[in-house]
């Protein structure tokens, strides 16, 4: 029992429950369709590529653990989170698009017809990603707008904007060169590489440089941070400003995937996604201490718990329903009304017990 | 009465604090549009009195969930998850008409679920603590999702499954004749308004007196002001700042009766963004995000303009339907960058 | 009421008459707010009891509407109002007169209180919102709402620190006027002349301790600020001097000249000489803390100038002073000290961190180096160098923040109250460490609320008063004279004539 409650207090406890509650509802589905256990982990080459559920898994959830990176550092550091980041996706991969097929253009699909280089198209979106994280980060750290608030904005407007760049229209590249980044190198899928790729330079940057610890101090004590010599501003801003970077390679990741920019649908509820990665991986969402491992491992959780439902046969529009639930579950128990009166009820508890004894 | 006539000289004296600076650049905002619509639209109808009141038939919906919104705000909080629960609203009429149940009925569930939804989300905010966005942002998801539980398709309601509704959407209330023009074939158009513009009005002006005439609307302003201090005054904070969500939630679904009424169908992808033309409507009426200060005339303005911007839009013809969105955000960042401004002057002159 | 490791008061009597002023004297943690905040049901307190006149038994209040109930009300320096509603709203809230319909009678609201007003002489047309009046009003306001609620005791916590002298005359009228009917009124303030101005009586704390209760006219200012800050008057004679003697012919580290910061700290001229331990000295809310922050750009000067050694300086934000050698250890340990949830560690090495940059991060095995050589150098006791800091005691806590300025080599460093809320022991340590750091050529600016551990570890002293530096004193430092220059006004002319140099 002791052991237990101390498991229960690692911080990885509560995404790693999670991934082994996703397992165990595959384990009993694929029994219960007269699967063997093990289908769920089965890993097979098909045409020369990687496949099989867990791949499949860690594949789509590509996009949300890159999400994941830029939200968890916003969160730490301002206790706040970025609502904008599915909206900026989607913005930034519009701009992508119309860079490369020219404005108006609704289809591309050779290399000849490009208006520009895909080089300069990419460039363009991450930076997108950049201004829009910078617009964020300035409302926030210089103007000491609510995090949520300031970020709505771009919400709302980015993808109105996606669209307008896209001329309404749903531009598609139909170029395998484009491709790629949402398809595979070799039996590798590409967007595994790029999540992986991601998560490696952001752990190296918090390892190699102070960045991590300067970021925990200014989401745990702002004022201490400042008379510690650090500028909290500066350090809030950084963070949402590679929040929008992180958006903007996650939407060309999604982009690619289709191979076409629809401002509607991409990133569509992936702020959601975001932020519950962020939860699920034991951050609390009012700042402060953060793990960037918790957090990837949420990010792939919820990819499999999107991914399973599909399975079960639940439409894409209604797992937000329970994505929504489990959110609250999760904040409801980091609260702190909830937590005193979990604490009162236990030492009344106890109380009782030791007037037995 | 002597103190009466105090009252209205302190009312006409009072100096112009930046609170009513806010309000008093929206209404002049709402001026200016509006007639430079009639000037540069002159030709396409714009200044006739049927435009302004299609405004108002065509937000009806909006005025209602600016007045909860307002409320909301008021305590410092936010809601976003009107826009999915006007969806969810909209298709539950829809599926249950076409079920065969009365209208009525359907629209007083809507209700009740409006005040149960607004109950969950006032618990987690007042008893619980979780931050408002955090709350509401699940909500949104929550009942974007029950939307497409009930159905994913595209469901309309018709003469044929709802007659009594079908009635109360094509009502016109027709107003004085000598508002009306005629047009080109020589027929006379009077004016009119539909029925959820009457719904709103009263929505508007029974919260108006909410917010100004009882202890509840009073503890509003005063938690939103200083939640420590209105704890202090024996105030109870966390009852007031769920019945500010438990309001907004049910104005939300009187507000989404109005919206179908106007569409008469439900979708899993209506009112997307709605939310944010709402917050928006306060934030540029007037309403402090830091809560405390508005009302919801100054939402209401809030709401004018943000029609007003799409019926320009509309009557331009030629823009992208996504430019209405953009103006409405850019506003917004106006006006929030505005009163970060007069926060931080405040600051300062202290 | 206890905090870990400290008795936050400790077997206190307190007693207030009908109809008199009394005030609650003592520094920074002696105990009154837990005193006022046990009287008004805030904190719970675990033995002892309160009487109230008119109410049967002993009372317990658990929150301040039961103490308002048996007519206990309190009215704080921050204005517990609400800016952003009317006068008469702030007067009325929760208990406006309604009409038949159950809504506001806005009219009889507004009547009722501009009488309230017009009978406590507060001149203000009660339809305005409260933000549009001075805090004085403000404060008057609140005093308003509690007296219509019947209440016998008022407590007034500070109500004067951000009020101008005409403001503070009006509110003594108000405290006379009040009397006179019949309600106890307790005063806290840090401002001795008020309490000569208007209270009937003295009760002193120290250290969560009852140090006395004397009529206002046998206790005359030295022997208050003697019974605050912790001496017996006639023990002054018995101290003895022990700090080190450094000329004032050493280098000038650093100058100030005219600088100031707006609201708090008028301008002032300082000079700092290298190996030099300076003291600011003045009570709570005179300016010492400002005058430290505005040097070392954690609030910005509005005017003036700075050099260090030979240069003129700009400090923009504390990062330049710390590029400068400086370091500060704030008075508010939890609020500006410590990140709690960081580990000794990285509270240890954050400010050296800071000044590398974030690009040249310290390696793992430097960091630990640095953090055990400071753990053990300033003998902090945590179970480990990765525990949370939030888990020490406050002695080591403040210890910690000590290491992490240690640990950036500074040459001048200021300590805003390092010896609060901690034990005995680690108060000596830090005083020794003081005087160490003074014979290594360092400069130090020490405050404390103690006068004695002023006495012991610095060479000179800088007087404030009300914002403003009144004076320093140097050669032979005692306690009288001291007390005196703090005490300041007439009757102490006798002990402040020698070696007060007004600035």
């Amino acid at each position: 029992m002791d052991k237990l409650k101390k498991l229960s207090k690692q911080q990885l406890f509560l995404p790693i429950m999670c991934v082994l509650l996703v397992l165990a509802v595959n384990i009993v589905y694929d029994i219960s369709q007269g699967n063997p256990f093990y289908s769920f982990f089965r890993i097979t080459m098909e045409n020369g590529l990687l496949s099989g559920r867990l791949v499949s898994i860690i594949n789509r959830g590509s996009e949300v653990a890159i999400l994941a990176i830029g939200m968890t550092l916003v969160v730490s550091a301002s206790g706040g989170t970025d609502i904008s980041v599915g909206s900026v996706m989607s913005l930034c991969a519009s701009f992508c698009c119309m860079l490369v097929a020219g404005f108006g253009v609704s289809s591309v699909s050779s290399a000849d017809e490009f208006a520009m280089p895909l080089v300069v198209g990419l460039l363009g979106a991450l930076l997108m990603g950049c201004l829009c994280g910078a617009f964020n980060g300035a409302l926030v750290a210089y103007l000491d707008i609510q995090p949520m608030v300031a970020t709505l904005i771009l919400w709302s407007a980015a993808r109105a904007i996606g669209l307008l760049l896209c001329n309404n229209l749903i531009v598609y590249i139909r170029v395998p060169e484009y491709g790629v980044f949402g398809g595979y190198i070799g039996f590798m899928p590409t967007p595994i590489i790029i999540a992986a790729v991601c998560v490696l330079a952001v752990s190296l940057v918090l390892k190699k440089t102070a960045m991590g610890m300067y970021v925990q101090a200014v989401g745990i004590n702002k004022k201490a941070s400042r008379i510690a010599g650090l500028n909290s501003r500066r350090i809030i801003f950084m963070c949402y400003f590679l929040c929008g970077v992180c958006a903007a390679i996650a939407g060309i990741v999604n982009s690619s995937r289709i191979t076409s920019a629809d401002s509607n649908n991409i990133g569509l509820n992936m702020e959601l996604d975001a932020i519950l990665a962020v939860a699920l991986g034991g951050n609390s969402l009012g700042g402060g201490r953060f793990n960037l491992a918790g957090s990837i491992i949420g990010a792939y959780t919820i990819q499999a718990i999107t991914t399973t439902m599909y399975n079960l046969g639940v439409s894409s529009a209604v797992s937000p329903v329970f994505k929504a639930v489990v959110v609250i579950v999760i904040v409801a128990i980091q609260s702190q009304p909830l937590q005193n009166w979990i604490k009162k009820h236990r030492a009344h508890a106890a109380g009782k017990e030791a007037a037995k004894v | 009465m002597k103190t009466e006539q105090k009252t209205a000289k302190a009312l006409g004296s009072k100096k112009m604090n930046s609170n009513t600076l806010l309000l008093v650049i929206t209404v002049v905002l709402f001026a200016v549009m509006y007639a430079a619509g009639c000037v540069v639209y002159a030709s396409k109808g714009f200044t006739h009195a049927q435009t302004f009141l299609n405004i108002l038939n065509n937000n009806a919906g909006l005025v209602c969930v600016a007045c909860g919104m307002t409320c909301v705000m008021l305590t410092g909080g936010i809601d976003i998850s009107v826009g999915s629960l006007i969806a969810l609203d909209c298709m539950l009429l829809a599926w249950g008409t076409g079920q065969g149940i009365s209208a009525a009925v359907m629209c007083a569930l809507v209700i009740v679920l409006g005040i149960v939804f607004g109950l969950v989300q006032g618990f987690c905010v007042g008893y619980l603590n979780i931050q408002p966005f955090i709350v509401t942002m699940a909500g949104m998801f929550f009942a974007r999702g029950m939307t497409a539980v009930v159905s994913t398709n595209q469901l309309s309601i018709t003469q044929d499954t709802s007659a009594l509704f079908y009635g109360w959407a094509n009502a016109k209330i027709q107003l004085p004749a000598f508002l009306g023009y005629v047009n080109s074939k020589g027929k006379l158009q009077i004016p009119y308004i539909r029925v959820s513009v009457v719904i709103a009005l009263a929505v508007l002006i029974l919260i108006f007196l909410i917010l100004r005439y009882t202890r509840f609307g009073r503890s509003l302003y005063a938690v939103g002001g200083s939640e420590q201090s209105a704890a202090m005054m024996g105030l109870d904070v966390k009852k007031a700042k769920m019945k500010a969500y438990v309001l907004s939630s049910f104005l939300c679904s009187i507000g989404g009766i109005c919206y179908c009424l106007n569409t008469m169908s439900g979708s899993v992808s209506q009112a997307t963004g709605l939310e944010m033309d709402a917050i928006a409507s306060c934030v540029i009426g007037g309403t402090l995000l830091t809560g405390g200060v508005g009302n919801v005339f100054g939402s209401f303005f809030g709401v004018l303009i943000n029609g007003t911007i799409s019926s320009l839009v509309k009557t331009n013809g030629k823009l992208a339907s996504s430019w209405p969105n953009i103006l409405t955000a850019v506003l917004l960042c106006f006006f929030i960058v505005l009163q970060s401004v007069f926060a931080h002057l405040k600051e300062k002159n202290k | 009421m206890t905090f870990p490791g400290v008795k936050a008061l400790d077997n206190v009597d307190f007693t207030l008459r009908k109809g008199e002023i009394h005030a609650l004297m003592g520094e920074n943690g002696a105990g009154k707010s837990t005193l006022i905040k046990c009287l008004t049901g805030i904190n719970d307190f675990e033995a002892g009891e309160i009487r109230v006149a008119g109410v049967e038994g002993p009372v317990k209040n658990h929150s301040t509407l039961d103490a308002q109930k048996v007519g206990i009300s309190t009215v704080y320096q921050e204005v517990n109002l609400c800016p952003n509603l009317s006068v008469a709203e702030n007067l009325y809230i929760g208990r406006e007169p309604m009409t038949k319909l159950r809504t506001i009678d806005r009219a009889a609201m507004f009547e009722k209180a501009a009488e309230l007003t017009k009978r406590l002489d507060i001149k203000v047309d009660v339809t305005q919102n409260l933000e549009n009046y001075s805090l004085a009003i403000q404060q008057m306001i609140a005093i308003a709402r509690a007296v219509d609620m019947d209440c016998k005791v008022l407590i007034l916590d500070e109500p004067t620190s951000s009020l101008d002298d005409t403001e503070v005359e009006k509110l003594f009228q108000m405290m006379r006027s009040l009397k006179e009917h019949g309600v106890g009124i307790v005063f806290v303030t840090h401002f001795l002349e008020q309490v000569y101005a208007v209270c009937d009586r003295i009760t002193v704390l120290r250290n969560g301790t009852l140090v006395g209760e004397y009529p206002v006219a046998e206790l005359p200012r030295v022997k208050l600020v003697a019974a605050m800050m912790g001496k017996d008057f006639d023990d002054l004679a018995a101290i003895k001097n022990e700090s080190t003697t450094c000329g004032s012919e050493a280098p000038i580290e650093i100058e100030a000249s005219g600088l100031s910061h707006r609201g708090t700290i008028k301008p002032f001229d300082l000079k700092i000489h290298k190996g030099e331990v300076i003291g600011l000295t003045g009570l709570l809310g005179s300016g010492r803390s400002e005058l430290a922050r505005t040097i070392y750009g954690a609030d910005k000067a509005t005017s003036g100038k700075l050099k260090v050694g030979e240069k003129d300086v700009k400090i923009n934000q504390p990062l330049d002073a710390m590029n400068l050698g400086m370091g500060m250890l704030p008075d508010d340990r939890k609020a500006e000290g410590i990140i709690g949830d960081l580990s000794v560690r990285e509270n240890i090495i954050l400010a050296l961190q800071a000044k590398r940059g974030m690009f040249h991060q310290l390696s793992r095995e430097k960091q630990n180096e640095i953090a055990d050589r400071y753990i053990d150098l300033v003998q902090i006791k945590t179970a480990s160098r990765e525990t949370p800091i939030k888990q020490l005691s406050g002695g080591n806590q403040q210890k910690a923040i000590l290491a992490r300025w240690l640990a950036t080599d500074p040459d001048f460093l200021i300590l805003d109250e390092p010896t609060r809320g901690i034990d005995i022991g680690t108060k000596t340590e830090i005083q020794k460490l003081i005087v160490q750091l003074a014979a290594e050529g360092k400069s130090v600016m020490f405050i404390s609320s103690e006068i004695e551990e002023m006495l012991r570890t610095c060479n000179r002293m800088v007087v404030l008063r009300d914002g403003a530096k009144v004076g320093e004193l140097d050669g032979e430092l005692t306690q009288s004279r001291v007390m005196a220059a703090i005490a300041g006004g007439a009757d102490t002319a006798g002990e402040q004539a020698g070696g007060v140099n007004h600035g």
